[in-house]
């Protein structure tokens, strides 16, 4: 099957720290992979290489074939929810106003209008976006980053704020996105049981890749569940 | 008082050109304001006296050289800025006292030469000609087409950066765009209605229109409205009992203002 990413000897150097060290994988076509890491591990960083966000890195990331230093067409084909969305509270935008931002034309608004019913904000979609609460945002820069459609979904998951039940809702949403619609997912989070239940492969990072492989594998494996917990708890010790 | 003056044509060319820069400054003062730019204006207003003093000291025609220094001036500070990670408020404040800083030293090296520093502060809208007329016409059409057909990319690289270049606008073009854009207002509305009522119309009439929780085309229209009343009224008012125009332009704005406080916090601005 395709190629849809292939990153191969990521190195990403701050002043202080080395964010990503020796990083490489593979995402094939439909995968839907969770990467899992503690804070502070360089999954925002990844991602930021990958959306050429950040371009001062060593090694090379290859989407469809082609190596993003090249070409920057493979960014139409992505939608791409950030870790936390920052904008004004009064920001004078609604659901509305976001989800058709920068987009060029009026064509697709059935599409939009299907979008927004999928996702469930269909009756938010004239309140303004910072009135809404952490779950009902977070859906509406999901139906934002669906309406141009992606080929991938990349997703920072936001850690914080949101309910159970919004929780719940969002990963069905996210299951049938990449079951229904083929859309291959690539989706950081700190929940091992909810990667656990969506992904079917698995990226453990801690500045170096800990394992990348099928969930399965990892999840049956409980000595490399019980090493990953207690890499990152150690890593969380040394935060506080 | 019978509305004879209305026949004046001093007074057409007055409303029509007030009308057009009142459309101008909130729709390009949104974009600032809500970039945390609010003050953007009153520095390109600066700069510009130092390119009015340098025109004087050339020989130059004055307004020439104001728009060729203010949009320089302002797209070199926007490029420091992002080089040096440089907040908003505080190369605004760079670009505002190098302005002034350069047009005092060009006056004071030339001996001085008589800038009428009340009309550079309050403008003399009453005395705009005609070829004033037209060309503040001209560029009001022009910009507003141009944000008219780029509002989306516009909005987008304002509301998030890093989102809108994942979706492949040229954020950093757009941002340049957008000073640009900011500039040739200032310069072109100086003349007219002076620094005080520059940075008034930026930013009170847009600051006033955010308040009534609308999403952004009624915003920006709400803005438009409040803009030519306050410019419309203001003229009107101001010659009518001779007083300054931009004076009462800014007030009757404030007036607005104060009034859409009131109004919200009586709670009447629920919407449904
Ligand atoms: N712009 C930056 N400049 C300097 N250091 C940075 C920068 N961005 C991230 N870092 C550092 O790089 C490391 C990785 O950060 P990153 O944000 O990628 O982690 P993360 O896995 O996304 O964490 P979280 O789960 O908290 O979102 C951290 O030590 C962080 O302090
Ligand atoms: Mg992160």
């Amino acid at each position: 099957m395709l190629n849809i990413v292939e990153i191969s000897n990521l190195i990403v150097k701050y002043p202080d720290v080395k964010a990503l060290d020796d990083v490489s994988f593979v995402v094939k076509e439909g995968d839907f992979l969770g990467i899992i890491g503690p804070n502070g591990a360089g999954k925002s960083t990844l991602f930021d290489c990958m959306l050429n966000l950040n371009t001062k890195y060593d090694g090379t990331i290859k989407f469809f074939d082609k190596d993003i230093r090249k070409s920057k067409d493979y960014l139409k084909e992505i939608g791409y929810v950030p870790q936390k969305p920052i904008f004004e509270k009064n920001f004078p935008v609604t659901v509305n106003d976001v989800v058709r931002m920068g987009l060029k034309d009026e064509s697709n608004e059935e599409k939009i209008d299907d979008i927004l019913q999928q996702l469930w904000i269909h009756e938010l979609s004239e309140r303004r976006i910072g009135e809404l609460s952490g779950g009902q945002q977070q859906r509406v820069f999901i139906a934002k980053a669906l309406v141009t459609n992606p080929k991938i979904l990349i997703l920072d998951e936001p850690v914080t704020g949101i309910d159970q039940q919004s929780i719940d809702l969002f990963y069905s949403i996210l299951r049938e996105l990449n079951s229904k619609q083929k859309i291959t997912i690539i989706w950081s989070s700190h929940d091992l049981d909810a990667v656990n239940q969506l992904a079917n492969h698995v990226a453990c990072l801690n500045r170096t890749l800990f394992f990348h492989g099928e969930s399965e594998k990892f999840f049956s494996d409980d000595k490399l569940v019980k090493q990953y917990s207690e890499a990152s708890m150690q890593e969380h010790m040394h935060h506080h | 008082m019978s509305l004879e003056i209305l026949t004046y044509s001093f007074m057409h060319r007055a409303l029509i050109s007030g009308i057009a820069i009142a459309i101008l400054c909130s729709v390009v003062g949104l974009f600032l304001v809500l970039r945390r730019y609010s003050l953007f204006g009153d520095a390109i207003a600066h700069s510009s006296f130092g390119g009015i003093a340098l025109g004087l000291l050339a020989g130059v025609y004055p307004l020439w050289t104001a728009y060729g220094v203010s949009i320089i001036s302002a797209l070199i500070i926007t490029k420091i800025k992002d080089r040096y990670n440089i907040s908003g408020d505080a190369s605004i404040a760079v670009l505002l006292s190098s302005g002034i800083a350069v047009g005092l030293v060009i006056i004071s090296l030339s001996g001085g030469f008589s800038i009428d520093i009340f009309s550079f502060l309050f403008g003399s809208i009453l005395l705009v000609s005609v070829n004033d007329t037209v060309l503040i016409l001209a560029l009001t059409g022009a910009i507003l087409i141009v944000i008219l057909l780029m509002y989306r990319q516009l909005l987008y690289s304002t509301f998030n950066e890093e989102q809108a270049k994942v979706s492949g606008i040229p954020v950093e073009k757009i941002n340049y765009l957008i000073i640009f854009m900011a500039g040739i207002t200032v310069v072109t509305s100086i003349q007219l209605v002076g620094v005080l009522l520059i940075s008034a119309l930026f930013v009170i009439p847009n600051v006033t229109a955010i308040m009534y929780g609308r999403g952004f085309k009624q915003t920006a229209i709400i803005s438009m409205t409040l803009s030519v009343s306050s410019v419309v009224i203001g003229i009107i008012v101001s010659y009518i009992f001779d007083i300054t125009p931009a004076g009462t332009i800014v007030l009757i704005s404030i007036g607005f203002l104060a009034g859409t406080m009131g109004i919200k916090s009586a709670g009447l601005l629920s919407k449904n």
